[in-house]
């Protein structure tokens, strides 16, 4: 039973130019337990699918479940099962890291009391212990990251759906953060669903990727499955795999000019 | 569920304007100006009402500060969006109404209390007025800006960016000021004017807060306005929620 399945996602902006089909049709699923990489150059449409399936925005075709729920017919219930984080995060940086996670806390409906005490759980999980009375404005952007993290986690939800979470991100804070999210699955079990720029990322921490292009999927596999067919070899480079299958940059060098 | 939820949001946004002490206070000095240099103009003209000149203006003045005030309530939630604190919120299973209910709720208490300050200077510049109508004044600032915020929230989530939204705003309040008669009462003015400021919702408000300023409760004005404040407040807050379901998009 894969924790999401989605098929034939679909939404449609409508603008003065016409309609925009920013997701044609998305067809996926993940297991328990898995880290995703969800792989696609600018605008083919990977946080438009994040927003659908996190409830944030109602598709306009297709069907989806996430732990069990039904998008269309249950988004309480996929609320309750999955955390998200933004590419902008989303905390006020005029508020301290400690009231943001009880405010969080109680978001989710937990009783005051807990929420505090959940608030220094997570504080300690995410070493922002030393941090709970600073602005959120005031930390460095691994620590804001990591904030970001923890409110999402506040639920202990299935599903966790990171939106670009380490750009920007020096390298240290990076590599945090892939421990993070590998200690994340390997203690709780939660399924990590990622986007990211970062072919190296998705090499190092993704099970499995889906790559998308023009709002639905092209190809998808583990890493080195995925190089050996789109890439030539199992020795070929991630950058060039995802090159060979999105169709962009130059092409390979043993490939004959169809036309000119 | 809903009143926890409610409180929840208000307590933070309530915080947020008590941690900005200066803007609570700004708020309040555009209408003092007219207080100040507009309403001694005004003490020995004849405004065909009962009463001062200054239960005339007062009323005019509350409701402009609610007009100009929560109209452009939008802008906090147009930086929200940028931070994604909206959407961190909506994907939570908070109630959507709560979402903007809280936010409105706090404005209200922030224009009610600026009300309550304009209310003080004016009783020093000479306004008397009865307190039960000087507390009806301040329920119809209450109502006034829940409406007023609630339909400026639906749009700034709609418009996403500051460039759109001032120009947008301005071009609805300036008419609105100008056709309820919120500066001098439009039955001063010519029969046209007086009818077409009848198709402008303030109007009844102005005319129900004006009518209660001078002791008259149970006027034809005082039902209209409170019927109008109560079906517009309705109407409002059910866009306004809607547009946090969907979030604009």
């Amino acid at each position: 039973m894969p924790v999401i399945s989605a098929a034939g996602l679909a939404r449609t902006f409508p603008t003065k130019r016409g309609p925009v089909e920013a997701v044609r049709s998305v067809d996926l699923t993940v297991q328990e337990g898995e880290i995703l990489g969800f792989l696609g150059p600018n605008g083919a449409g990977k946080t438009t699918t994040l927003r659908m399936l996190t409830t944030l925005l109602a598709p306009t075709g297709g069907a989806a479940t996430v732990a069990g729920h039904d998008l269309a017919t249950d988004p309480a219930g996929v609320r309750r099962a999955c955390g998200y984080v933004a590419q902008s995060g989303g905390v006020d940086p005029q508020i301290t890291v400690r009231e943001e996670l009880v405010t969080q806390g109680r978001l989710y409906r937990l009783p005051k009391a807990r929420a505090v005490e959940r608030a220094l759980e997570l504080a300690h999980d995410l070493g922002l212990t030393q941090l709970l009375d600073r602005k959120a404005g005031a930390l460095s952007g691994g620590q804001r990251r990591r904030l970001d993290i923890a409110m999402a986690l506040t639920h202990r939800p299935k599903v966790l759906f990171l939106d670009e979470p380490t750009t920007g991100l020096d390298p240290g804070s990076r590599a945090d953060l892939w421990d993070l999210v590998r200690r994340l699955r390997d203690e709780q079990g939660t399924t990590v669903f990622l986007t990211t720029h970062y072919l190296d990322e998705a090499d190092a921490l993704a099970d499995r990727l889906v790559i998308v292009d023009r709002g639905t999927v092209v190809a998808e596999g583990t890493p080195s499955a995925l190089k050996l067919r789109h890439g030539g070899s199992i020795d070929a480079t991630l950058q060039d795999t995802f090159l060979a299958i999105t169709g962009r940059g130059p092409a390979p060098a043993d490939a004959a000019p169809v036309a000119v | 569920m809903l009143i926890q939820d409610t409180a929840l949001i208000y307590g933070r946004y309530l915080r947020q304007s008590l941690r900005s002490r200066f803007a609570l206070l700004f708020g309040v000095l555009m209408p003092l100006l007219y207080l100040l240099f507009f309403g001694p103009l005004l003490t020995d003209l004849p405004l065909g009402g009962k009463g001062s000149s200054w239960q005339v203006l007062v009323p005019g003045l509350l409701l402009q500060l609610g007009l100009f005030g929560a109209s452009f309530a939008g802008f906090a939630v147009i930086i929200e969006q940028s931070q994604g604190v909206v959407d961190r919120m909506r994907v939570t299973p908070v109630s959507r109404l709560a979402l903007l209910l809280g936010r409105v709720l706090r404005e209200a208490t922030v224009f009610v209390f600026q009300a309550v300050l304009l209310v003080l200077a004016a009783l020093a510049m000479g306004l008397r007025a009865p307190l039960p109508g000087v507390l009806i004044g301040f329920a119809f600032v209450g109502l006034l800006t829940v409406s007023l915020a609630s339909l400026s929230y639906a749009l700034a989530l709609k418009v996403r960016t500051p460039q759109e939204f001032g120009p947008a705003v301005n071009a609805m309040t300036m008419p609105m000021m100008l056709l309820s008669g919120l500066m001098l009462p439009m039955t001063l003015g010519p029969r046209w004017l007086d009818v077409l400021s009848h198709f402008v919702p303030f109007r009844y408000l102005v005319d129900a807060v004006r009518d209660a300023y001078v002791g008259a409760y149970a006027t034809e004005h005082m039902l209209y306005g409170t019927v109008v404040a109560v079906l517009f407040a309705a109407l409002a807050v059910t866009v306004g929620t809607r547009v946090f379901r969907g979030a604009g998009a």
